[in-house]
């Protein structure tokens, strides 16, 4: 195993799945008659990230979770992969909060996915799971319960989880919304590195985070909502956000986020 | 601290006793005094001990019985749809059921011995076990379940390893309702119909006006349920020691 040695760096990628996209063909959804988004087409580049900007209640999540299979779509909505196969199976899912379960230590939480699907956790999954998090700086934190770590230590965690999954598409919603200024900075920094080779589709409301990590980014807006023309966005991620083009660029999508609030109204 | 709170309660709570006694000069029969129950305690000491046993057996084989019972209808109202539809209405129209009018029935069906007292204990005790638990389990956070789909996760092995896990705590306060009111059932099979059991020792006592071994008996099914109450409710904190609401502060 590769990841015997990995705490030896030079950086080992921490995500080695081969790279997937994925398209998305008029998708749609209601809640209760009135048409959440609907018509909705847009592609995610493989290995590319984007970032899902619009105001809340616009539809975000509800698209994000669409695309995990967590609600059904409106008949005619398509998603189909670069590769051909189906999509089932090849997500892993960041939320806002941890959802670490408390009952179990931080190791075993990373492991999980692998005890819900029966496959063994000893050997080398065990040892990969005890890489990740010394990965994300918690080498320290293994027997932890969620209970003993900050809000950053316990995303951390969350964040080796979803690389455990080794799902070629990340989604990822608001995942350090509630993280205080520096952690999120810190956060966002270690996402984009251990993330590097992901296809990811990242929900935002902050156009300063959609900034520093999006290759490209969509304004999701009005009711039904729409999404805005692609942002393709120069240079690697994380991005040093006071850079002078990307003040422009910020100023430009608080218009844009702006008319579409206004326009929902 | 606590237990020199708890001991100086207990002393207030006799001197007020005491001080009732010698302020209204009841007579005896109606509230002995103090020392009266003591020496009762102390003289009767191993016929209370032996109805005790009996008690103690009839109040734990309850709730050992009426917990395991609580827990499996739980689960499978949780694993199977149709279990739910059918059982949920039942057991929430049953609860409306004064358990206490069915022990003269149960006497009559299960006789003078033991089985009574356990039947109506683990009837008493089931209900607030399988309803606490089942509501637990159905509470699941939405996260966790979304989550574990995402993960690929079958439906047997969500309820193992996070509905279960997570309904724990409510279990535990179930249990811990259950054990506070188990006594109460064993008492009143005990006061129907029986041959033993403090309860029945209370009423022989009354029969025969003997009002300080009634006392006794009395002080010795609060001390029972108190004992029983903190071991359940130290063992059930241990057991869901992560769940950090329920425990603040602990030792």
């Amino acid at each position: 195993m590769r990841v015997k040695n990995g705490a030896a760096a030079p950086p080992i990628p921490a995500f080695t799945v081969p790279p997937l996209g994925i398209r998305v063909h008029a998708a749609g959804f209601d809640f209760g008659g009135a048409p959440l988004f609907e018509a909705l087409d847009f592609e995610l580049a493989a290995g590319s990230w984007t970032c899902l900007l619009g105001p809340s209640g616009v539809g975000k999540t509800t698209l994000l979770r669409l695309i995990a299979g967590l609600v059904d779509p409106w008949p005619g909505s398509a998603i189909a992969c670069s590769d051909g196969g189906a999509l089932a199976g090849r997500i892993a899912y960041m939320a806002q909060q941890d959802l670490l379960l408390p009952w179990l230590s931080a190791l075993d939480n990373v492991l999980l996915g692998a005890r819900l699907r029966r496959q063994p956790v000893d050997g080398a999954a065990g040892e990969r799971a005890r890489w990740l998090l010394a990965r994300v700086g918690l080498a320290e934190k293994l027997a932890s319960l969620p209970a003993a770590l900050s809000g950053g230590q316990r995303q951390r965690v969350a964040l080796a989880r979803t690389l455990f999954e080794a799902r070629p598409l990340v989604l990822m919603d608001e995942p350090f919304a509630a993280l205080d200024a520096i952690t999120r900075h810190q956060l966002q920094a270690l996402a984009a590195e251990l993330l590097h080779g992901a296809t990811v589709l990242h929900v935002t409301h902050d156009p300063w985070e959609a900034l520093r990590l999006a290759d490209r980014l969509y304004v999701m807006a009005g009711a039904p909502a729409r999404l805005g023309d692609p942002v393709v966005l120069p240079g690697a991620p994380p991005r040093d956000v006071s850079g002078a083009g990307l003040a422009t660029r910020h100023a430009e999508l608080l218009s844009l986020l702006a008319d579409g609030r206004r326009e929902a109204a | 601290m606590a237990w020199l709170r708890g001991i100086a309660v207990v002393i207030g709570l006799i001197a007020l006793w005491q001080a009732v006694v010698s302020v209204t000069g009841v007579p005896e029969f109606i509230l002995p005094p103090p020392l009266d129950v003591a020496h009762a305690l102390v003289a009767d000491a191993s016929l209370l001990a032996g109805h005790a046993v009996i008690t103690i057996a009839e109040i734990l084989i309850g709730f050992a019985c009426g917990g395991l019972l609580g827990v499996a209808t739980a689960l499978a109202m949780a694993a199977w749809r149709p279990a739910r539809d059918w059982l949920l209405p039942v057991i929430v129209a049953s609860q409306a059921i004064p358990v206490f009018a069915l022990a003269p029935i149960l006497v009559l069906w299960l006789g003078f011995d033991l089985w009574p007292k356990i039947a109506m204990a683990t009837l008493i005790i089931y209900f607030p076990v399988a309803s606490a638990f089942f509501d637990g389990l159905r509470r699941t956070d939405p996260g966790y379940l979304d989550l574990a789909r995402t993960m690929g996760a079958g439906r047997g092995t969500v309820l193992r390893r996070i509905r279960l896990p997570s309904a724990l705590p409510a279990l535990a306060s179930g249990l811990r309702v259950g054990v506070a009111v188990a006594p109460i059932g064993a008492v009143v099979g005990e006061w129907i119909g029986a041959s033993a059991g403090l309860g029945h020792l209370m009423l022989h006592a009354k029969a025969r006006t003997d009002t300080p071994r009634m006392f006794a008996a009395l002080i010795l099914l609060a001390v029972i349920g108190v004992v029983l109450y903190l071991a359940a409710d130290r063992v059930l904190r241990r057991a869901v020691s992560w769940h950090a609401e329920s425990n603040p502060a602990d030792d």
